[in-house]
């Protein structure tokens, strides 16, 4: 794997909420490699969006910092600044928010090639749309040209969406995965382009979703980071997280999904909460957040101490008291 | 097993400006008594439509071309007592069927509840709509049935019970809404995508509190996903719905194991499980027809690889491949070879 291209250290996010003040990402330190693959799961408000809008610039870090290729991008210069904001860019996954509705296909990509000066006169930027196109499978691109946005299906228009952000040639993208949004038959077509876009132009990805299963697939040879409550749990190789969960809590994750087979589904072994309260970030839990629900619960150091993320079995790290 | 519903060539449209839209087009299916049956398939096959064509409750623009709906009473000893055609049932007729025989929690249940109301509310005035338990002297009777169903679908009835919506969480009010829909004692449940939008612990919870009212309770559950795995681990038949039509049905391990139609084995091979490798999935080329301007003959051809002249001029009808398992596929027998097509 290639040199570091994104380190977050020590990066926490909080926000006012109520007169009261929320961390939605609480001290993570992550590095991501040139060309790598991450995905990051986790429930429902556990901070995933917040970390992707943090490392694509989109939002500021309450402490700690970023850095893109070494440079923190806080107090970076003005022509670094320009190169990581063309460098890092996040897919909207909700087709129908995130494109002009009045815009023809052909507009919405050519807007940031001209922009920002990737290509010069109508003819060459006309033939670099054709390409777009055709990276992202929609082909002819000549059929594309000319639509608007709600005369393309969901899936079409996440391929517009992603066409428009290779127009900078980004060396990372962040693809943030809304609930659901995808068709089945049509999410995979759209990871194998991501992976494609790896394997041949060295883009890197932070995939977000809910779906372990699919983040085990897409990632593959790259990693998983689970986060709880605005932590990481655990971060490891995609495959072994899965095959080898350490934390509690990815145990339970992974003991609780249901699964597209009716044998193994129904076969598999359950691992029990201990509460099925989600603890509300306004009164996050002493110690370990995960402490109020965790099976393995091992009573006053998982109350009282914070248990740091550290090298695990597996090539993981884990952050619980019980992991050696 | 008896059906307690025959939808029989149920055919539903909308109008829209560009024309009409054919949400479903000649569906026939039973529902059995006590059974769970999963309506699975893309966005915008016309799973919600066909839901909402059941109960009634289509919006103004939606048109039912044709069909019936015939729905069955049991008594408790299972006899038979009564046949009803649902297309014809009017006002309260139609109101007690939607609660006292077949009840519908909606896709987007969760703002369902009215966010004025406390939980109790809900119920005394579900109840009382209908004439259920709301006598003088039956206010107690009311709220122990009601109390009762919030434990059985796991809810803490003295945490929930004087609570106003907004102080549960997604999950908590999705049970609620289960727990109101079971009140007038339906025969028959429909859920529309009852887990799509909740986390995993939760939609891990909801769906044991669904197999655990099954065992205590007797209905059937008609549930409508996009979600596989909802359908794997809870159904005992499940439909494949594409383009307004029921493309194959049969036993939950059958559909799974051994699916028989082009488009079912590639929404199967689309979606990974944990154990699965990644050379093992496939995706289905193209994307979900247009309803209003549907393609000619097999309305899969477009995206089949298997696809002859024969599927590109006529439309395949459900025919029995094997016992309880139906297929409309012309070239269902070389069905298999579709998986190495959609292997590229
Ligand atoms: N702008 C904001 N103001 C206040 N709170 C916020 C804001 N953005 C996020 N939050 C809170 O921060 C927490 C983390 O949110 P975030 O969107 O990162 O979660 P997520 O893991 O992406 O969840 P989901 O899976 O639902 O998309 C949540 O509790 C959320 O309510
Ligand atoms: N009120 C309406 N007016 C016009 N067309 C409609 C209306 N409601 C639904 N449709 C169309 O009817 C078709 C079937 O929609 P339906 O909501 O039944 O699909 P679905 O299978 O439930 O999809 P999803 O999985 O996205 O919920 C779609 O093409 C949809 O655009
Ligand atoms: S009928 Fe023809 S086009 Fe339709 S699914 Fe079968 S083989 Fe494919
Ligand atoms: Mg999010
Ligand atoms: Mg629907």
């Amino acid at each position: 794997m290639g040199e570091p291209l994104i380190t977050l250290e020590h990066v926490t996010r909080t926000f006012d909420v109520k007169r009261q003040t929320i961390k939605a990402v609480d001290d993570i330190s992550l590095t991501i490699p040139e060309g790598e693959v991450l995905c990051l799961v986790g429930e429902s408000g556990c901070g995933k969006t917040t970390t992707g809008k943090m490392i694509a610039g989109l939002l500021a870090t309450s402490a700690g910092r970023i850095l893109y290729r070494g440079q923190d991008i806080a107090t970076m210069n003005r022509a670094d600044r320009r190169r990581y904001r063309l460098g890092v860019q996040m897919v909207h996954q909700d087709p129908y928010a995130s494109l002009n509705p009045v815009q023809m296909i052909y507009n919405i990509i050519a807007a940031p090639l001209q922009h920002h000066g990737f290509t010069r006169g109508e003819a060459a930027t006309r033939e670099r749309v054709r390409e777009l196109l055709t990276t992202v499978d929609l082909t002819p691109p000549d059929d594309y040209l000319e639509k608007y946005p709600h005369q393309l299906s969901g899936g079409q228009r996440q391929r517009v969406s992603v066409a428009r952000a290779l127009t900078v040639r980004p060396s990372f993208i962040i693809a943030d995965e809304a609930v659901s949004m995808v068709d089945v038959s049509i999410r995979i077509s759209l990871l194998k382009m991501f992976g494609r876009l790896k394997d041949e132009m060295g883009v890197g990805v932070l995939f977000i979703t809910h779906d372990l299963a699919l983040a085990k697939y897409f990632a593959w040879e790259g990693r998983i980071g689970v986060m709880y409550l605005g932590r990481l749990a655990e971060i490891g190789p995609a495959q072994q997280v899965v095959a080898h969960p350490q934390h509690p809590y990815t145990q339970v994750l992974l003991s609780a999904i249901p699964e597209a087979d009716p044998d193994r589904t129904r076969s598999k072994q359950r691992i029990e909460l201990r509460s099925m309260d989600v603890p509300s970030l306004l009164r996050l839990p002493s110690g370990c957040a995960f402490h109020p629900r965790c099976p393995a619960f091992a009573g006053e150091i998982c109350e009282k101490v914070v248990p740091p993320l550290k090298k695990a079995g597996w090539g993981s790290d884990v952050a619980c008291h019980l992991v050696k | 097993m008896e059906p307690i519903l025959s939808v029989r060539d149920l055919t539903i449209e909308y109008a829209a400006r560009r024309g009409k839209v054919r949400a479903i087009r000649s569906v026939s299916f039973d529902v059995r008594r006590g059974e769970a049956l999963a309506l699975i398939g893309e966005s915008g096959s016309g799973k919600t439509t066909l839901g909402l064509g059941i109960v009634q409750l289509l919006p103004s623009t939606a048109r039912i071309a044709g069909g019936s709906i015939v729905y069955r009473r049991y008594s408790d000893t299972g006899q038979p007592m009564r046949e009803t055609e649902v297309l014809t049932l009017k006002d309260a007729d139609l109101r007690r069927f939607r609660w006292a025989e077949c009840a519908m929690v909606f896709q987007s249940a969760l703002n369902a509840l009215n966010p004025v109301l406390r939980i109790s509310d809900h119920f005394a005035d579900t109840a009382k709509a209908h004439r259920y338990l709301s006598g003088p002297r039956q206010g107690a009777a009311l709220t122990e049935r009601s109390r009762h169903l919030l434990s059985r679908v796991r809810l803490d009835p003295d945490r929930v019970w004087r609570a106003f919506p907004h102080e549960l969480s997604g999950g908590m009010r999705q049970r609620v809404l289960i727990a109101l829909s079971l009140l007038l004692e339906p025969q028959l449940l429909i859920l529309d995508e009852p887990t799509t939008a909740l986390d995993i612990l939760t939609q891990r919870n909801i769906m044991d509190v669904l197999k655990e009212l099954r065992t205590q309770l007797d209905f059937s559950l008609v549930f409508i996903s996009h979600d596989l795995s909802l359908a794997a681990e809870l159904a005992d038949r499940v439909a494949t719905v594409y383009a307004g039509k029921i493309v194959e049905i049969g036993e939950v391990y059958t559909i799974f194991r051994n699916p028989h139609h082009p488009y079912t084995i590639g929404l199967i091979k689309a979606v990974p499980t944990l154990t699965s490798d990644k050379s093992e999935l496939t995706s289905i080329p193209g994307s979900p027809p247009d309803l209003i301007e549907l393609p000619s003959g097999c309305k899969f051809h477009p995206r089949c690889p298997l696809a002859d002249d024969h599927c590109r001029r006529e439309e395949p009808e459900l025919i029995d491949v094997e016992s309880g398992h139906r297929v409309a596929c012309w070239r269902w027998q070389d069905a298999r070879a579709v998986l190495k097509a959609y292997q590229v």
